[in-house]
């Protein structure tokens, strides 16, 4: 291997690492909140990535089907508990969010898809039709569970990422796709030529990062779910509304999952399934940071970044074994550091 | 009808509804076609796998979302050694158990020590890792599989068709049923329905958890080598895509719908989701012009609607279909030879000394710098305001917690720093503030628990159901101990039926099936009515007289200060006063203390 392959591999894996690391937060956010291990976390990646490559081309992405008969379904249940408890007042809001929210994003969709507007719109109508998915689905899948123990948490998120993919496969196909770059450009520093989608990347990975920790430090709402995340019957008695914060959580997750499929869109082929195993590098990373600490599952992510892009230099075949076993030695670390004995609430 | 009677009209359903599996079984070849046939083949692999997870996920409460690694490498295993090296395939059955277990052995060591999200994150992980293993390995034949796996014969009776196969895989299954069924029902057993929810009093009574998982994640992952060889033989090839990660989401989906908390769940969780992939599959392409995974989504919308309606999966609800009851209790037997008795300590004897014991929460102390001794034979009461330490300081003394610093000796020996499990053997057994009852199992399994250490058979042994001596010696034992505390008549209730103040009373009755030397009570008397007090002292009075030391925390002071020979008095971590009840009840820091100060 010689330096510039090197510093090539490097700016490949950095530039994974930084979406990995994106995701890890997301991830370790929603878990701390609100104790899902969000594993459809990749459905997003994937839904937002494949809208913006079918946009590109004119097409009408099925995402928008989704989020029509999400909302519909969401609604529906929302309706239900109206009209049981009879409090009326409450309906404008789930109208607006879950019917008509949908489904004028839905029409705005179908008009500008075949118009082929700017890059720039395309990326906006991509998070309009993803974001709101994340509040849907929390409100489907998990609202009604919120006190269920995590293992049976888990389990719904399987069972979510298992209708999701076969969704996907529905409306997107088997085929793999491909989104244009937002910046063509290239750089030579010194011997290594750096593309500007890379540092485009990196940049929108780092601000997005700093602008959740200052929600997260200095914001009301993040104060919110950071009490909810430290105790939920404690967040509860001074006035949080849990199901508020579930539902912010999982807002903050669809958008970043929804900005990282956008950011990886262009560098590599996606298909139906990809972003399961791309969420789950994530997680590699998340675990690699112990499941605790923000910054360390920043660093996990971009050492998994890394190490996947060297072993496909050395190993290609065998790239993803490297990276689902790199968590191995780390539970090791961590099992030899704890001496509690386990057992879940009832 | 006599108490006994209803019992034993249950046994009889429940046996009746085994009696009529077995013979659908043994009737099912010759009635049904050659593709149910097949059908029912599938159902049994499946429904090996899905046991394994009953026992791993709704019995001990660790999830695996691994185990279809664990099938392809038995299958794998035994397709590689009988293709390449023409080996026997029984060879491949202990090869591939061999690798299964050193691989389960190696990632159960590592994760079940961890919170209960690391293992099922993990199991993911590694299989996909496997599933790219098989992918990319030349000899393995790479994503094409191998093909041309020979047939399995026994003593010259070659199982070369499908029926062949349903009486293989169907008597393995069996088996393997029968045997978890046993296992459930024995001291291994109920120290396993311990594990999920009730960890700390199972080690608190001798149980070591980390060993007992580990033994579950092995035995499941055999199961699922099992079922990977007897598929590698029957279907004769073997490809990376039958142990993709959604098949291990599958076997996990199966034991949830079956209910993942009995040993039946299994089968009907394996033949409901095996007979709905291929019903959906043959049904839905007739509606849908594209193609695609559909069955994939019903079955994700399936686990959504059986977890937010009916948690416990179909299982409990046939149940109450087929019999409108639960099944029937595990009864105790009238006699049984006594189990050995531990050496009661000479009346002189130091028993428990507590020297300069601190225990800090991050800044908080809660117990600061705390001493005092427990003599044999006498009952000595640890009182204080709510939030003084006390609890905290049973935890530490048995070994829940682990002290900052100072020294705790029982009968001369340091304790300070062993595993509660260690101490428990020295002959502490306690109780808990917060009832810590395994609220499915009956009083009388519960009390069982606490004789764990007086019992030695192990899971094998229970199994093949080797163990039914040293069982009715110990179950015996626990309903001994069940009616020295006077609660005969709920001996076979679910002991979350119970009003709380009599589960504590159940907590007493599972310390003393410990046969312990000291006996640690924390709020014994809380939520009981008077005259329930007043037995519960003259039990404790009793226990004294025979021996048993006991150390307890109590509110109650008519109770304590009419039954206790020394009180050791607490407030914000120390030790305030210490002395007879009389000195106690007229001491000024005491007074002070309760009553708050006059300035």
């Amino acid at each position: 291997m010689n330096s510039d392959i090197f510093l090539w591999l490097v700016q490949d894996g950095v530039t994974n690492g930084a979406i990995y690391a994106l995701l890890a937060l997301a991830l370790l956010l929603v878990f701390a909140v609100t104790r899902v291990i969000f594993v459809p976390q990749g459905e997003f990646i994937t839904f937002a990535a494949l809208s913006l490559a079918l946009l590109e081309s004119g097409r009408t992405p099925g995402t928008l089907y989704i989020l029509v008969f999400g909302g519909l379904a969401a609604a529906t249940i929302e309706l239900f508990g109206i009209w049981r408890q009879r409090t009326w007042r409450r309906l404008p809001r789930i109208a607006a969010l879950y019917i008509a929210l949908p489904v004028v994003v839905a029409l705005l969709v179908v008009w500008a898809a075949p118009r082929k507007f700017d890059q720039w719109v395309q990326v906006l109508l991509v998070l309009a039709m993803v974001v709101p998915l994340g509040p849907i689905v929390y409100r489907l899948a998990y609202q009604p569970l919120a006190n269920a123990s995590v293992l049976v948490l888990f389990i719904v998120s399987m069972a979510v990422h298992y209708v999701l993919t076969g969704l996907s496969l529905i409306f997107f196909g088997g085929e793999g796709l491909r989104a244009r770059p937002f910046w063509d450009a290239k750089f030579t520093l010194g011997v290594v030529e750096i593309s500007a989608q890379s540092i485009f990347v990196v940049a929108a990975s780092v601000v997005l990062i700093l602008a959740l920790w200052l929600l997260f430090e200095h914001s009301i709402h993040g104060k919110a779910l950071r009490a909810t995340a430290m105790n939920r019957v404690g967040a509860r008695l001074v006035g949080i509304p849990t199901v508020l914060t579930g539902h912010m959580s999982f807002l903050l997750a669809s958008f970043i999952g929804a900005v990282s499929g956008i950011l990886i869109a262009p560098i590599t082929t996606l298909y139906y399934d990809t972003g399961f195993l791309i969420g789950l590098k994530g997680f590699v990373g998340a675990i690699l940071g112990g499941m605790a600490s923000y910054p360390l599952a920043a660093v996990g992510s971009v050492a998994v970044g890394l190490l996947e892009s060297f072993s496909s230099f050395w190993a290609s075949a065998f790239k993803e074994v490297i990276v689902f076993t790199l968590i191995i030695p780390v539970l090791v670390w961590l099992s030899l550091r704890s001496r509690h004995v386990e057992e879940e609430e009832e | 009808m006599s108490r006994s009677g209803v019992a034993r009209f249950a046994a009889l359903r429940t046996h009746a509804a085994f009696v009529a599996f077995v013979a659908f079984l043994i009737a099912a070849p010759f009635v049904l076609s050659e593709f149910n046939v097949t059908l029912m083949n599938y159902i049994g692999l499946a429904t090996l796998v899905a046991l394994g997870l009953v026992l791993l996920t709704g019995v001990a409460g660790l999830m695996s979302f691994g185990q279809q690694a664990f099938v392809g490498i038995g299958a794998y295993v035994t397709a590689w050694l009988t293709t390449a090296y023409g080996a026997s395939p029984w060879l491949g059955l202990l090869a591939g158990f061999g690798l299964t277990g050193l691989i389960a052995l190696g990632i159960g060591l590592i994760t079940v020590r961890l919170s209960g999200h690391y293992l099922p994150i993990s199991t993911i992980a590694w299989g996909i890792a496997v599933y790219f293993v098989f992918g990319n390995l030349e000899a393995l034949g790479k994503y094409n599989g191998l093909g041309g796996v020979p047939a399995v014969s026994f003593l010259g009776w070659t199982v070369d068709t499908g029926r062949k196969y349903y009486a293989v895989i169907w008597i393995a299954t069996l088996c393997a049923l029968v045997a978890a069924r046993n296992l459930l029902d024995s001291r291994a057993g109920r120290a396993v329905r311990a594990l999920r929810f009730r960890a700390t009093m199972a080690e608190s009574f001798g149980v070591d958890t980390a060993r007992l998982k580990l033994v579950i994640f092995l035995y499941a992952a055999l199961l699922a080598s099992l079922s990977g060889w007897l598929y590698a033989h029957f279907v004769r090839f073997v490809s990376p895509g039958a142990f993709t990660v959604n098949i291990g989401i599958e076997y996990l989906f199966m034991a949830v719908v079956g209910g993942a908390s009995q040993v039946w769940g299994a089968v009907v969780g394996a033949s409901v989701l095996t007979l709905l992939k291929e019903w959906l599959k043959d049904i839905l392409p007739k509606f849908f012009e594209q193609s695609g995974n559909y069955e994939v989504i019903v079955f994700g919308l399936l686990m959504i609607f059986v977890l937010h309606l009916a948690r416990h999966g179909l299982m409990p609800i046939l149940a109450r279909l087929g019999r409108g009851n639960r099944s029937p209790a595990v009864a105790a037997p009238a006699a049984a030879p006594a189990l050995a008795r531990r050496p009661r300590p000479r009346a002189a004897e130091p028993l428990l000394a507590v020297a300069g014991v601190h225990k800090n929460f991050g800044g908080l102390a809660a117990v600061r710098g705390l001493s005092f001794e427990v003599r044999t034979g006498e009952i000595l009461a640890l009182i204080g305001p709510n939030g003084a330490g006390k609890s905290t300081l049973f935890n530490v003394v048995t070994g829940v917690l682990r002290a900052n610093g100072g020294a705790i000796r029982f009968r001369g020996e340091r304790i300070d720093g062993l595993r509660a499990r260690r101490i428990a053997q020295r002959g502490i057994a306690r109780t808990f503030q917060h009832v810590n009852l395994v609220g499915t199992m009956t009083v009388l399994e519960n009390v069982a628990i606490g004789a764990h250490l007086r019992g030695t058979m192990g899971t094998m042994a229970a199994m093949l159901r080797f163990d039914r001596d040293e069982e009715r010696r110990l179950l015996h034992e626990a309903a001994r101990q069940v009616e020295r505390v006077g609660l005969s008549a709920h001996l076979a209730k679910p002991a979350a039926s119970l009003p709380l103040g009599l589960q504590r009373v159940v907590e007493i009755a599972r310390a003393l099936a410990a046969d312990p030397v000291l006996l640690l009570l924390d709020e014994p008397a809380a939520g009981l009515r008077f005259e329930e007090k007043q037995a519960l002292a003259e039990l404790l009075r009793g226990l004294r007289d025979e021996g048993i030391s006991i150390l307890l925390v109590e509110h109650d002071m008519d109770f304590v200060m009419g039954l206790v020979d020394r009180l050791v008095v607490m407030d914000f971590g120390e030790k305030i006063a210490e002395g007879l009840p009389r000195e106690i009840q007229s001491h000024p820091a005491v007074i002070e203390a309760y009553l708050g100060g006059i300035d």
